[in-house]
């Protein structure tokens, strides 16, 4: 099995997920150039943060046009499993695979910390934690402030396709544990199929003890598992 | 003849402008002059500190660079691998523009770490401002912490600590000191030198524009005052940019083609290019109409000294450049070759074949020295005896409360969290310890290492005595790393001072370098690269004299840090220094001095042999897993590293001593050399042991909330809300 993970220019959780991946995990990804022609057999593409062509536009916004991410909507439209982190939850959005937009957080800065969330376990991303199960991953943007029309929030809530909520630590999901403003505390949602999973916050930044805590392994462990069975 | 006008915005003086007709033996001409005028510009040719850095301890076994010959200083940590740092400021553009000066400053100082070859992993920074309660303050101080955060974000580079201090000596004259730190391995440490004759000059990245032009010499040079006309000398940054050039020279630093790198900075090519011709002995020939620009009909007088950023200077194998090329065609880079390193002594510049200028690049680079001595000859420095008036001597609980909260709820004080929440500290997956602690610690990949950084220093301390004060603010850098079980192995230091042509401006750098002297050779730790900003004058006047210190430290990996904060109740609490209390001496440049006068005066005492021992005695406890935290007594006294203690897990502490009758100085003063720690019951004989030679108490025990001395208890629900709610105004 092989992990693919696209590095945009501007991209910088490259290195991160790579190190989580490789190194902690032990199992084998490698980049994708946005300007390389395939996808090169990858299993599972990863989109990972960073301010990819420096997000000067709306975030995402020109990443979705790259030639890249032809090859990613094409392998998401088959199935295949497809992982938006922070600057890829906003290219992903960007590129209709899933639905929403994340507009500039709620006191308009940019925000850094260790937030919490619950986690809704239906997905093949979050299927090794327990339903509601509280975990502490940090986040880091300036726009992850998700909004979704009415129809289409209601949807989302109603077939489960929210998995992350930002929480308090005890899991309070008032709007003073939501750090950016986001609608429903929304911090991570998949597409109907529940294959493309966008997530603001960075699991690859809490993989390892040393770092204050390896809540976010479990997101790649999961999928992992759940591609290798199917492999 | 020369232009008194010119002159001026050239910051050049008449004295020098004869010196420059008589080392030439004939008159420069306008683009010559303009070349004078950066390469002798206080920012390039460091002509009122050169002499005093000459002196500075630079060098350990440790160090692989000599201070000042490369574009930053890099130290061996070991496992083939060195750490590559370097501080510098953006004062005065980011007293104009705070925003784009704030993040051109984070821009420049990350070149010059990948100049060197290695990667950015790090950076902090140290900020100075006026009050908070005056908008215009305000506006500064927020737009440099969203210009730090907008640029080091973008780039993936954490900011993983630093400072903040306000005191009115800032107001019109912030200061922005950014610190970068990059690892590279040992043997692929690039230098900012070509080869030989022949090697061609490449110059990458953003095309150059008019903007910047007369920064090095304008805006760092004079007192400035009429800050608004200089608006267009501030650059305007592209960190997306700037990620681009940090993964191609990256890329390229291994290519057999690449020679040297060398950050396009303060003075543009004009600076980058000479700069390096001159430390590889070579010439240079450089053509202007070979160089990208953003704008029509630039003078070649304008491309030779825009400030453009995110431009890096290339010295190139001839006939090996098309490896180079192509990496930077990956990158989508622009690139082009701009000139030749020749044998011999002359840059020239010329524009297709007009030969415009043929200077001696030794004459360029011989910028004047002035002797600072002979400015102070005569300057007796005013002191003052600082003596507590009687109304802070009367022992009632409600006015004792009164300046307690007064001291908690200062903006230098309180949490800085809503500043460094705004950066990236979890980024490259290397943050062990975040912001908000007495140093940052970063591990290092592939190795059992840790790395701890500290920036500090207190400008109050150095106004009432700059000698003293520059010991203590290496002294305190140091001890924000030991607390944490590191051993300090390097500084890089950032000048920000006064005028120096004046007997105080001159009088502060002489006695700061003697202090640097005295701490560096006693902690027996290198200072291996720096800056130095000068001129510092605000409206009012001169900024308190600001050598800010940044300090690495290393430890191991497998040694448990002890926190800031207490962990557990029943935990003893031990004192180690000589006295816990602090006393009315120590009240001279303390916070609560300025609470209550507005003012920074008397006397300081400091006894640096003590405080080494003190710090190695910290780091043995720590070595030894003897302790479960460890914290220093600085700003705001004894009192405040007790609520910080007690901040972190939010617990309490019961200590078995009376307040004195004196209690501001004794709660408030901020005598040097003192550490709070706390343990597990069972290591108190271990300790005991270790510090058998050393002044050492158990002065009391963690509890669940409160702190609760013998005679007086004081709330800690309230002085930690009011802690943590941060500065008095949403910044």
């Amino acid at each position: 099995m092989k992990i693919g993970i696209v590095v945009f220019p501007g991209t910088w959780s490259d290195r991160d997920t790579f190190y989580a991946l490789n190194e902690v995990i032990k199992i084998n990804s490698e980049y994708i150039w946005h300007k390389d022609q395939s996808l090169n057999n990858c299993d599972f593409i990863i989109l990972p943060g960073g301010f990819s062509y420096g997000d000067y536009l709306r975030t995402g916004a020109i990443a979705s046009f790259s030639p890249i991410m032809e090859k990613v909507i094409e392998f998401s439209k088959q199935g295949g499993p497809v992982l938006g982190i922070c600057n890829g939850f906003q290219i992903l959005c960007e590129s209709n695979l899933l639905p929403g937009i994340l507009i500039k957080n709620k006191n308009l800065d940019f925000i850094c910390e260790r937030s919490f969330l619950k986690v809704n376990n239906q997905s093949i991303y979050s299927d090794q934690y327990k339903q509601n199960e509280i975990i502490n991953i940090p986040i880091s943007h300036g726009e992850g402030n998700f909004q979704l029309d009415k129809y289409n929030l209601d949807k989302l809530e109603e077939e489960e396709r929210i998995i992350f909520r930002y929480s308090s630590q005890s899991g309070d999901e008032t709007e003073s544990y939501n750090p950016n403003g986001s609608v429903n505390n929304i911090a991570g949602i998949v597409n109907s199929k529940g294959n493309v999973l966008g997530m603001m916050p960075h699991p690859e930044k809490a993989s390892e003890k040393i770092l204050g805590g390896e809540d976010g392994k479990r997101i790649f462990t999961s999928i992992i598992e759940n591609i290798s069975q199917n492999v | 003849m020369y232009n008194l006008e010119t002159l001026k915005e050239l910051a050049l003086t008449v004295h020098e402008y004869n010196s420059i007709v008589e080392k030439l033996k004939r008159e420069p001409n306008d683009l010559e002059l303009g070349l004078f005028g950066a390469l002798w510009s206080e920012h390039c040719g460091y002509k009122h500190t050169k002499k005093l850095l000459r002196n500075i301890k630079s060098t350990s076994n440790l160090t692989l660079t000599n201070a000042g010959e490369e574009n930053a200083g890099a130290i061996n940590i070991g496992d083939g691998k060195a750490i590559v740092m370097k501080i510098e400021s953006h004062n005065h553009p980011s007293a104009i523009e705070p925003y784009e000066g704030a993040a051109t400053g984070v821009g420049g100082i990350v070149r010059d770490i990948f100049a060197m070859g290695a990667r950015p992993i790090a950076l902090l920074n140290s900020l100075r401002f006026s009050n908070l309660e005056n908008d215009k303050n305000l506006e500064i101080a927020k737009g440099v912490v969203r210009g730090i955060s907008g640029y080091g974000n973008c780039l993936g580079i954490p900011n993983i600590g630093g400072e903040c201090f306000f005191d009115s000596c800032y107001e019109s004259n912030p200061l922005v000191n950014a610190m970068c730190i990059g690892i590279v391995d040992i043997d692929k440490i690039l230098s900012a030198k070509a080869e030989k004759p022949g090697d061609l000059l490449l110059l990458v990245g953003a095309e150059t524009g008019r903007d910047g032009i007369h920064g090095a010499s304008g805006l760092a040079s004079q007192n400035f005052e009429e800050t608004t006309e200089l608006r267009s000398a501030v650059q305007v940054g592209n960190p997306f940019l700037e990620k681009l050039l940090i993964e191609a020279c990256l890329e390229i630093s291994s290519l057999k083609g690449l020679v040297g790198m060398q950050d396009c900075g303060a003075a543009g090519i004009t600076s980058a290019a000479i700069e390096m011709a001159k430390r590889s002995n070579l010439g240079i020939n450089i053509d202007v109409s070979k160089v990208p620009t953003r704008e029509k009909n630039m003078t070649p007088y304008e491309i030779m000294l825009s400030e453009s950023q995110e431009r890096m200077l290339l010295a190139v194998t001839a006939n090996e450049e098309k490896e180079i090329f192509e990496v930077f065609d990956k990158w989508d880079l622009k690139c082009a070759i701009i000139g030749e390193f020749i044998e011999g002594d002359d840059a020239s510049v010329f524009n297709k074949n007009n030969l415009l200028s043929k200077t001696s690049i030794s004459v360029l680079t011989e910028a004047p020295e002035y002797d600072l001595e002979k400015i102070i000859i005569g300057f007796k420095p005013k002191k003052h005896t600082f003596k507590l008036e009687k109304k802070y001597l009367s022992f009632e609980k409600q006015i004792i409360d009164k300046y307690l909260n007064k001291i908690i709820k200062s903006n230098n004080i309180v949490s800085k969290k809503s500043i460094y929440q705004k950066y990236d500290h979890h980024v490259q997956t290397n943050t062990v310890i975040e912001p908000g602690q007495d140093a940052a610690i970063i591990r290092i990949k592939g190795t059992d290492k840790m790395l701890l950084f500290s920036c500090d220093g207190n400008s109050r301390y150095c106004h009432i005595d700059p000698k003293i004060g520059a010991e203590i603010s290496i002294a305190e850098a140091c001890r924000n790393v030991s607390v944490m079980g590191g051993n300090p192995i390097a500084i890089t230091d950032g000048l920000n001072f006064g005028d120096p042509t004046t007997p105080r401006g001159a009088y502060e750098l002489i006695e700061t370098f003697k202090g640097f002297n005295s701490a560096c050779e006693k902690f027996n730790i290198p200072i291996i690269s720096g800056n130095a900003s000068l001129f510092n004058e605000g409206h009012v006047s001169s900024i308190y004299p600001t050598p800010i210190i940044g300090v690495m430290g290393i430890m191991n990996k497998t040694n448990k840090i002890p926190s800031l904060g207490f962990n557990k109740i029943g935990d003893l609490v031990g004192l180690l220094g000589k006295k816990f209390w602090g006393s009315t001496k120590g009240l001279s440049g303390s916070e609560f001095q300025n609470i209550i006068s507005n003012n920074s005066n008397g006397e300081l005492i400091f006894d640096i042999d003590y405080e080494i021992i003190l710090q190695k005695q910290i780091r043995t406890l720590a070595d030894n897993n003897l302790i479960e935290s460890a914290h220093d007594t600085s700003l705001g006294g004894i009192i405040v590293s007790l609520i910080k203690a007690c901040n972190s897990k939010h617990l309490g502490v019961e200590i078995n001593k009376h307040l004195p009758e004196d209690w501001a100085s004794a709660m408030f003063g901020e005598d040097q050399s003192r550490v709070i720690f706390s343990f597990k019951a069972n290591n108190k004989e271990k300790i005991a042991k270790v510090l058998a030679d050393f002044d050492w108490e158990e002065i009391g025990m963690v509890t669940s909330k409160d702190i609760i001395f013998k005679n007086i208890t004081f709330e800690t629900d309230n002085l930690l809300k009011n802690y943590n709610k941060g500065f008095s105004t949403k910044l």
